[in-house]
């Protein structure tokens, strides 16, 4: 670790969210105060968006429009999975994946969630902590989100009391501790007005926290990438074959956690065989030293074979090579699971067959109960044990996201069909 | 390095160049499209990151209207050759020869028809991706779409039918005759680009900077005066600065009033401006609410 604490690791430029809530809970009016009070909103959207309000007999501005949609959507009354919005504010650029919907909720939130540094669950004041609130609590915790913000909207509407916001507060909280949910802030707003969102607002002055948009500015977001084990998937081999660069060979790919320095010894798995870093590359040249999440190309002492797939690591903090393990799994596709059947499975830079062979439990995600079922469909949560064909270089999701989530792809459509992570040390979400 | 911030193009650079990898490593054949813009001049940029000391492990191809810029067709041949990698070019012109485009009239913007040279393009050499750079923030049709955006044996998109997208695990496969497009620049915003290219000093196009045009003012913008398009009765011209945002057919392409005539001006633009790219600067997105979505529907990009 001293390596690392040497060079500022600020890696604190961009931040991506996701919104947890319905309409109803006021979700794309806090986005789109966000985006609104931040002066991302271009004239020509906000043209566009007056005239459609306009159009359905409202008036005003509806910003919830500014999430909505494509004309397949409006036709068919269907909501796409997930739109991907940016704002920037001096301090910070901001992805939000917005997960619209009600109706395949798991499936979306699971997707969206997937990439995100932090969570906004948004709770109406006047409905407290409800079944909706604790499966979205309980989704941020399998997919490890690592920041969550509660956010008690619609104040206004109970007359900005601090006791209704400190009831649902503890009420959420004894639920967050079953699952093991850690770093919770919680915010009391009104979207509709303001408060509390970017602007503090005169009608919440017993609140001393931060704004939503100060802690999303100000959040430390650098640990929540695996800082300890060096992990290195190779993606591509780089070899020129010029005269100049004859005996080149360097190993392409992305560092996904922990950081590397010219001279370590590193294990290439899954052959277990060592040598040193000879360089680290980049395009602007050699490099003493590289981390994650930077893509570079190494080179190393001696010929080894090495090629797509493998993982270089560090010899004292080497990665599982796992023909068999369990894993939560979240069913994507209208297709449902069919034990009898190989599947294939990209996991780093591998693709294996695989079958899904037993299937311990479903949870249901509104009570956290464990049910025995024998297939799985679409948007339901299981815990399931894998074989595969060649095996994973992984490790446990909860120690690491990047090497212990996978997809699940049907070979007959080339479909996604699920979503996986692995369980390494016994325990279940 | 070491003791610089990790900013947000950092990121936004390295999981652009993780996708490329990802396109080369499990595609069989693939192209990246290169227009001679400025978010394809961004693409060879992070193609060189991902790629360097070796070749690209693809050709680039531009989809030429035959309706663009002199200057930017310019730019790409000369751009092309400084990287000394293999460019394709097949024109719209060879489409309406071979009677696979219909045009109403010779000035007609040629955008929409891009499509059908980009499929028959596609289908001559059996690209199975195609790299493109198109963003997310442009249009509401593209924020709903995939960074691996797969497309059937017509070329279409199907918005609801789209593979889930996990982590930064990439499904590229695809049956024979399917394509999949891959933008590995969704993430990214017309600032993020231009910032992009100031930090990596990159070489662009002279209409991108402010200099003086002739233009005639119609509907909400303005058009710039060429031979595809000429004033109409009771319309007149004007010599005014200009600069362009985006690059596309001359004839439905508008430039907007500037003055910032270095990449830093244009920064200093683009963070102040209140109109979106598309919206300011294309006609043929303004014709109805879902022009993009229905292009896209049909195989453009």
């Amino acid at each position: 670790m001293s390596a690392i604490e040497k060079i500022s690791l600020d890696q604190t430029g961009l931040l991506r969210f996701i919104t947890a809530g319905s309409v109803d809970d006021g979700k794309s009016t806090l986005i789109g105060r966000l985006l609104h009070d931040s002066k991302s909103i271009f004239e020509d959207q906000l043209t566009s968006i007056t005239n459609t309000t306009r159009k359905r007999g409202a008036e005003g501005v509806d910003l919830s429009l500014l999430t909505d949609g494509l004309q397949a959507e409006r036709e068919q009354g269907i909501t796409i999975d997930v739109a991907y919005r940016y704002f920037a504010t001096p301090k910070r650029k901001f992805i939000i994946a917005d997960t619209p919907g009600h109706e395949q909720y798991t499936r979306n939130m699971v997707t969206g969630a997937s990439t995100a540094n932090l969570a906004i669950i948004l709770i109406d004041a006047r409905k407290g902590v409800l079944t909706q609130s604790r499966r979205h609590a309980y989704l941020a915790s399998l997919v490890g989100i690592p920041h969550l913000v509660v956010a008690v909207n619609k104040m206004d509407l109970v007359d900005y009391s601090q006791a209704v916001f400190e009831k649902i507060c503890s009420d959420f909280s004894a639920f967050a501790e079953k699952l093991n949910l850690r770093n919770i802030a919680y915010i009391p707003m009104s979207a509709l007005n303001g408060d509390m969102v970017v602007e503090r607002g005169d009608n919440l002055n017993w609140y001393q926290g931060s704004t939503l948009m100060d802690l999303l500015e100000t959040v430390s977001i650098e640990d929540d990438i695996n800082r300890e084990d060096f992990r290195f998937p190779v993606q591509w081999v780089c070899r020129p074959q010029t005269k100049e660069l004859h005996d080149f060979r360097g190993y392409m790919g992305r560092i996904e956690s922990g950081s590397v320095r010219t001279g370590d010894t590193v294990t290439v798995l899954p052959s277990g065989l060592s040598s040193r870093i000879k360089e680290i590359l980049v395009y602007e040249g050699p490099v003493a030293e590289a981390f994650a999440p930077q893509s570079v190309t190494l080179t190393i002492e001696g010929h080894l074979d090495i090629s797509r797939g493998d993982m270089l690591v560090r010899p004292d903090e080497v990665s599982h090579v796992a023909k068999a393990f369990d894993a939560m799994l979240c069913w994507l596709s209208e297709q449902p699971l069919d034990l009898n059947r190989k599947y294939l499975i990209k996991q780093t830079t591998r693709v294996v067959k695989a079958v899904i062979g037993r299937i311990d439990y479903r949870i249901d995600v509104n009570t956290l109960a464990q049910e025995a079922v024998s297939t799985l469909k679409m948007n339901d949560i299981a815990r399931v044990g894998l074989k595969v064909q060649q095996p994973l270089i992984c490790d446990d999701y909860a120690r690491n996201r990047a090497t212990g989530c996978f997809i699940v792809i049907d070979e007959s459509s080339n479909n996604t069909v699920a979503a996986g992570m692995i369980l390494l040390a016994g325990g279940a979400a | 390095m070491s003791n610089q911030p990790f900013t947000h193009l950092d990121a936004l650079e390295s999981e652009a160049i993780h996708i490329m990898r990802e396109v080369a490593a499990e595609c069989a054949n693939p192209v990246l499209l290169f227009s001679g813009g400025k978010d394809s001049i961004v693409l060879l940029r992070l193609a060189e990151k991902a790629f360097r000391p070796g070749r690209f492990p693809f050709p680039l191809m531009h989809v030429d209207t035959e309706h663009n810029f002199p200057e930017v067709i310019a730019f790409r041949d000369h751009r092309a050759k400084e990287l000394g990698e293999r460019l394709i070019v097949r024109s719209m012109e060879d489409s309406i020869k071979k009677g696979r485009v219909v045009l109403r009239s010779e000035t007609q913007s040629r955008n929409a028809f891009q499509s059908v040279t980009l499929l028959d393009a596609i289908e001559e050499f059996k690209f199975d991706a195609c790299i493109g750079g198109a963003r997310r923030d442009e249009e509401k049709a593209r924020a709903k779409e995939r960074i691996f955006s797969f497309r059937d044996e017509f070329g279409q998109w199907d918005p609801k039918n789209q593979r889930p997208e996990l982590w930064d695990i990439y499904n590229t496969r695809t049956h024979p005759g399917e394509n999949i497009r891959v933008f590995p620049i969704s993430n990214w915003t017309e600032l993020d680009v231009w910032e992009y290219i100031a930090c990596e000093k990159l070489e662009v196009p002279e209409i991108y900077f402010a200099h003086q045009r002739e233009v005639i003012r119609r509907a909400a913008g303005l058009l710039p005066v060429s031979h595809l398009v000429q004033p109409q009765a009771e319309e007149k011209t004007e010599h005014i600065m200009v600069r362009f945002r985006t690059v596309g057919d001359m004839s439905c392409t508008c430039p907007v009033e500037s003055d910032a005539t270095t990449v830093e001006e244009i920064i200093a633009e683009t963070a102040m401006t209140r109109i979106t790219e598309r919206g300011a600067t294309r006609m043929d997105d303004q014709t109805s609410e879902a022009s993009m979505e229905l292009r896209k529907k049909e195989g453009y990009f």
